[in-house]
């Protein structure tokens, strides 16, 4: 800190001998001892009046930001799950499936599984996100996975932070994302782009972005390396009180 | 009393003074987001809207500001109309919030606002301050669109998105990367310094000449 308002006096200078030539003796103020009371009290001030400002806009915009990114989240599950008229939300609770949270638990602490149900009801797929290192930041994925045949039914990267011309091709480059959803089996083997011996579990590779490539092919494998356990065990049929609406008649 | 009129202030920043190729500051957004040219918008607008409201609360303020808090003080008024820019820029424009990503919490430590703050906001009223504010801004959107469009039509052949090119065109991609930004920053200084060198000259030659006019008249 010390060193930057060093470099800012520095600027500061230059930039009034340019812009004050001659008001630079005028305006400088006398120095007069302020308290050290009053010093602490404007920072104060400033600060409660900066946090309230905050706060308020904050409370605006939370709920907008909030309904924005639950958008994102539903379109990304639809779209990795083809086929699917809804889906249910479930929270890994001491390795298992739960609809409910523990009462008094905050639902940002829990994992979840989007389980994707056609129009009768029965569950069709599962959307899992998950997040790993990618090249320079965590990219989030959410990927869709067919708990019957076992394959990958669809891929969309939720967030990333990778180099745009090369890292961003993971979501860019179709070529590479309409691999999964071709259904390739699960785990995926990542390959050099046209050196795979045409096994089903092959992902071709993005020349000048393996990093990112591999990122995306490890969240998958991890997760599902997380999930199948779980997910083996069977998957809870859609919850009671929306079977009887949709079920009823 | 001063010698500038507020049309100088305003005009100032626009170029003769431009913060980004005259005074070198605020190089980081500059050379960070300026890999096409509706970053390089994006962030102008963010910048442009912290540094206007930073100018004219701390000019309206100054009287209740310490000498010796300045520095803290400002840096706390501009850091709260980043987070203000931050939130506003993920409610209404989610697109180009994620694309600008950390840059936007890093307006707070652009040396160009802080600069304007304690050069200028500091010791003018408000109206003036607001001008100055705007034409900072200004000319540091024209340097960031400027690089930006450079980068983007090398680098992915389009501009704001439209491409130029055929489908034949091999984008340059080190130009979207950050070498990019500093050979864009490079070459844009070097053609400027090459035209004020010229300029210089020419008009040394014209003062001489002048002068050898009037010698032998």
């Amino acid at each position: 800190m010390s060193e930057e308002s060093k470099n800012q006096d520095q600027i500061d200078v230059d930039i009034n001998l340019e812009n004050t030539v001659d008001s630079a003796a005028k305006d400088e103020p006398v120095p007069e001892e302020v308290s050290t009371f009053r010093l602490v009290a404007t920072l104060a001030v400033a600060g409660a009046l900066a946090g309230l400002l905050i706060v308020l806009v904050n409370l605006h915009t939370k709920p907008i930001i909030d309904k924005w990114k639950a958008e994102q989240l539903q379109l990304a599950v639809y779209e990795v799950l083809p086929g699917v008229e809804r889906y249910d939300t479930f929270y890994l609770v001491n390795d298992e499936l739960s609809a409910e949270l523990p009462s008094g638990a905050k639902e940002s602490e829990f994992k979840r599984v989007y389980v994707g149900r056609d129009e009768k009801g029965e569950t069709t797929g599962v959307a899992i996100s998950r997040g790993e290192s990618g090249f320079q930041d965590v990219i989030m994925v959410i990927f869709g996975h067919d708990p019957v045949s076992g394959k990958v039914s669809g891929m969309k990267i939720l967030d990333s932070k990778e180099t745009p011309g090369l890292g961003d091709k993971i979501f860019k480059d179709m070529d590479f994302v309409d691999q999964f959803f071709a259904g390739p089996e699960t785990p995926l083997l990542g390959v050099k782009a046209g050196a795979g011996k045409g096994q089903p579990n092959e992902i071709d590779m993005i020349t000048g972005a393996t990093i990112s490539s591999k990122a995306v092919i490890q969240i998958i494998n991890n997760a599902m390396a997380e999930w199948k356990p779980v997910l083996d065990k069977g998957i809870p049929r859609a919850p009671v009180e929306t079977v009887s609406a949709e079920e009823a008649p | 009393m001063r010698t500038t009129t507020p049309t100088q202030d305003f005009v100032r920043g626009i170029w003769k003074e431009n913060p980004v190729l005259i005074q070198m500051l605020g190089l980081c957004p500059a050379l960070a987001v300026t890999n096409s040219v509706a970053n390089a918008l994006a962030m102008s607008a963010a910048t442009f809207f912290v540094m206007s409201c930073s100018s004219v609360l701390i000019s309206t303020c100054k009287r209740f500001i310490p000498h010796e808090v300045r520095i803290s003080s400002y840096i706390l008024v501009i850091a709260t109309f980043v987070t203000l820019a931050d939130m506003l820029l993920q409610a209404y424009a989610p697109v180009q919030h994620k694309e600008l990503g950390a840059f936007i919490a890093l307006i707070v430590v652009n040396c160009m606002i802080l600069g304007r703050q304690e050069s200028f906001s500091s010791k003018n009223n408000p109206f003036r301050s607001l001008l100055d504010a705007i034409g900072t801004g200004i000319g540091f959107t024209i340097a960031l669109v400027m690089m930006g469009g450079f980068r983007e039509i090398f680098g992915t052949g389009s501009f704001l998105g439209v491409p130029l090119f055929g489908p034949n065109f091999e984008p340059w991609v080190i130009m979207v990367l950050p070498a990019g930004g500093f050979l864009t920053l490079g070459f844009i200084l070097l053609a400027m310094g090459y035209f004020e060198q010229r300029k210089k000259t020419k008009a040394g030659k014209a003062g001489k000449a002048g002068k050898a006019v009037e010698a032998t008249s």
